[in-house]
């Protein structure tokens, strides 16, 4: 579906014309071409581009804000492996990831399978299923810690009335990353929705019926057309899923501080923590190239996979 | 199932069969109806639980066992809550700094974006490499030199400090560019050839054209930073500049347990966005669609 906008609408009977005026035109354009380009260009190699390679430069540095930078060169890398927040933090975070995408991605791929049914009112359920996608997280996650309280949280009354005594949540060092993680499932789950409806629909309807005139049940035709079909968009949805989990913060600046311990301790709550409560900036920008690093490799396999995966279109 | 019928040759056989079939779409149907208002329910109960509690006395929030609709209504937690902290000024600051930095996105991206898709000039495949390759890097990367920079040019806790450094990231560029490169080079190339300019062309057949896509990138940008914490909760510190994300989590620090005007505040703070949503969801679902493919 998405690879039609990357096509180049250079048709070849273009091409034979254009490529004699080219050369005139370049010239002719470059002033143009700056005009529509500087306002944007100007801001994005000043405030995207050069802090880039500043982040690196600043990683081989001790800086903190007051008494100045001093090169120091890889002593913030080595440091990492003897940081125990540091490893807890990668842990935690990995923790989040493996199980919040699994779910996040099943889940979406579920509801946008039952909300793309020819019923009435599907609209309806898909607005309400990406509303807590664009609730404040700041507001949403403080209405969730009060539901996590263990006496008096909405959560533990409910499980009482089935006969469980639910656990401490966000005090509780085991239950407090599953907290976490249930939010952000229930914030997110919408978007994945999205992505997989425009999948869904992509999807020629020819499929299907041939497939149940051949016979095949509801579950067969999901099993061997839908899954098969969908599966470029899964491993899209499932590889940005990655990226963006990698990234969790609000919720758990917001919930739990990173506590109780360090048992919810993010990279990139730590990032803040170590750059902005401790101000040792080149310490942090090294954490936060650790997960540069991390998104880059997820970005390359996503690469090679579109390169060699099967699409079937 | 299904298989069965088909190897049925009476036409007893068959019609009996159909009904059968009408009878288990009917029962598909009602399962999935059952399903999704469990799910909706689900997802609906933590932001009805705000908004109610948000009317509750400091009592009636501990309450147990707790009650879904407010004993008596409490309007004046609103007030309270302001009174407490200047909210009606963060709900400003916010839609100031998330309305400018989607005005400036809109427009320089989408200048940029037509000289990408469109004009040719030197260096113009590196540019647009060297803009593509900061995509894969997290914005977390960039806070710490951005500060650093923000506090040298003396912007911390300022507007332009919030609004400018957030304003020009390779993802608009890149997005409205992809789109561009839909519109058929016919229309364009009439145009010129009747002598229109450029900035003729861009204005008055590519906008036009893009204004979808635009609206798309408008309102994803502008939900984009309502919603964002990091990059404020570092630049500002007065209640001048705080958006309504920082303002909310301060609140949160000095009110901990007064959870119906921590409510109350919430409900500020969502409310807005909400309705925002609700007006532009076309735009922002086509936002998600095709940022999240990314014209890949």
């Amino acid at each position: 579906m998405a690879d039609t906008t990357v096509i180049e609408p250079l048709t070849p009977s273009h091409h034979a014309p254009r490529r004699t005026r080219r050369g005139l035109n370049e010239r002719k354009e470059g002033w143009v071409a700056l005009f529509f380009l500087l306002p944007n260009s100007l801001g994005f190699f000043v405030f995207s581009a050069f802090p880039i390679i500043a982040a690196f430069v600043l990683s081989f540095y001790d800086w903190d804000l007051l008494l100045g930078a001093r090169f120091n060169g890889i002593t913030n890398y080595l440091q990492l492996f003897s940081d125990d927040v540091f490893r807890s933090a990668l842990l935690n975070t990995v923790y989040f990831v493996v199980v919040s995408v699994p779910l996040t991605v099943v889940i979406g791929l579920a509801v946008a399978v039952l909300v793309n049914q020819p019923l009435r009112g599907m609209a309806f359920f898909r607005s309400v299923f990406l509303l807590p996608y664009i609730t404040l997280t700041v507001a949403i996650a403080l209405v969730w810690k009060w539901l996590y309280l263990p006496d008096v949280g909405l959560i533990n009354q409910v499980l009482g009335v089935f006969g469980i005594h639910g656990p401490a949540w966000l005090t509780d060092p085991i239950w407090a990353m599953p907290g976490v993680i249930l939010l952000s499932i229930w914030k997110s789950f919408g978007y994945n929705m999205v992505l997989f409806l425009a999948g869904l629909q992509g999807i020629p309807q020819n499929l299907y019926e041939a497939a149940s005139i051949d016979g095949a049940t509801r579950w067969q035709r999901f099993r061997y057309v839908t899954l098969p079909l969908l599966s470029p968009v899964t491993f899209f949805v499932v590889v940005i899923s990655t990226i963006g989990s990698f990234q969790v913060f609000d919720q758990a600046l917001v919930m739990t501080q990173g506590g109780p311990g360090v048992a919810t301790t993010t990279l990139v709550l730590y990032i803040y923590q170590v750059g902005f409560q401790s101000y040792h900036m080149g310490y942090a920008s090294a954490i936060a190239l650790v997960l540069f690093a991390i998104v880059f490799a997820f970005t390359l396999i996503q690469f090679w996979f579109q390169r060699h995966l099967v699409t079937y279109e | 199932m299904s298989s069965i019928t088909n190897t049925n040759g009476t036409g007893m056989a068959r019609k009996s069969s159909s009904s059968k079939r009408r009878r288990r779409d009917l029962l598909m149907a009602v399962s999935s109806y059952l399903l999704l208002a469990v799910l909706a329910f689900i997802t609906l109960i933590p932001i009805f639980w705000m908004i109610l509690s948000s009317f509750k006395s400091q009592n009636e929030v501990l309450h147990f066992p707790p009650t879904w609709l407010p004993e008596v209504w409490h309007p004046d937690n609103y007030i309270q809550a302001i009174n407490f902290a200047p909210f009606g000024q963060y709900l400003l600051n916010t839609l100031f700094i998330a309305l400018t930095i989607t005005v400036i996105v809109v427009t320089t991206s989408g200048m940029a974006a037509y000289a990408f898709a469109r004009l040719r000039f030197r260096g113009r495949d590196l540019l647009f490499l060297v803009y593509l390759s900061t995509l894969m890097v997290p914005g977390q990367v960039t806070i710490i030199p951005l500060f650093i920079l923000m506090r040298n040019l003396g912007w911390i806790d300022t507007y332009q400090g919030l609004i400018i450094p957030q304003a020009f990231s390779a993802f608009g560029t890149f997005l409205l560019r992809q789109f561009f490169l839909t519109i058929p080079y016919e229309l364009e190339d009439a145009a010129r050839i009747d002598g229109a300019s450029r900035f003729r062309c861009f204005f008055q057949i590519i906008v036009p054209l893009a204004g979808p896509a635009l609206a798309s990138l408008a309102v994803f940008s502008f939900l984009y930073q309502w919603n964002n914490l990091l990059w404020p909760l570092i630049m500002s510190n007065s209640d001048a500049t705080f958006p309504i994300a920082v303002g909310l989590r301060n609140f949160q620090g000095q009110f901990a347990n007064v959870w119906n005007l921590l409510m109350a505040a919430a409900t500020m703070a969502t409310i807005p966005v909400i309705a925002v949503y609700l007006f532009t969801q076309r735009w922002f679902v086509k936002g998600i669609v095709i940022s999240g493919f990314g014209g890949r």
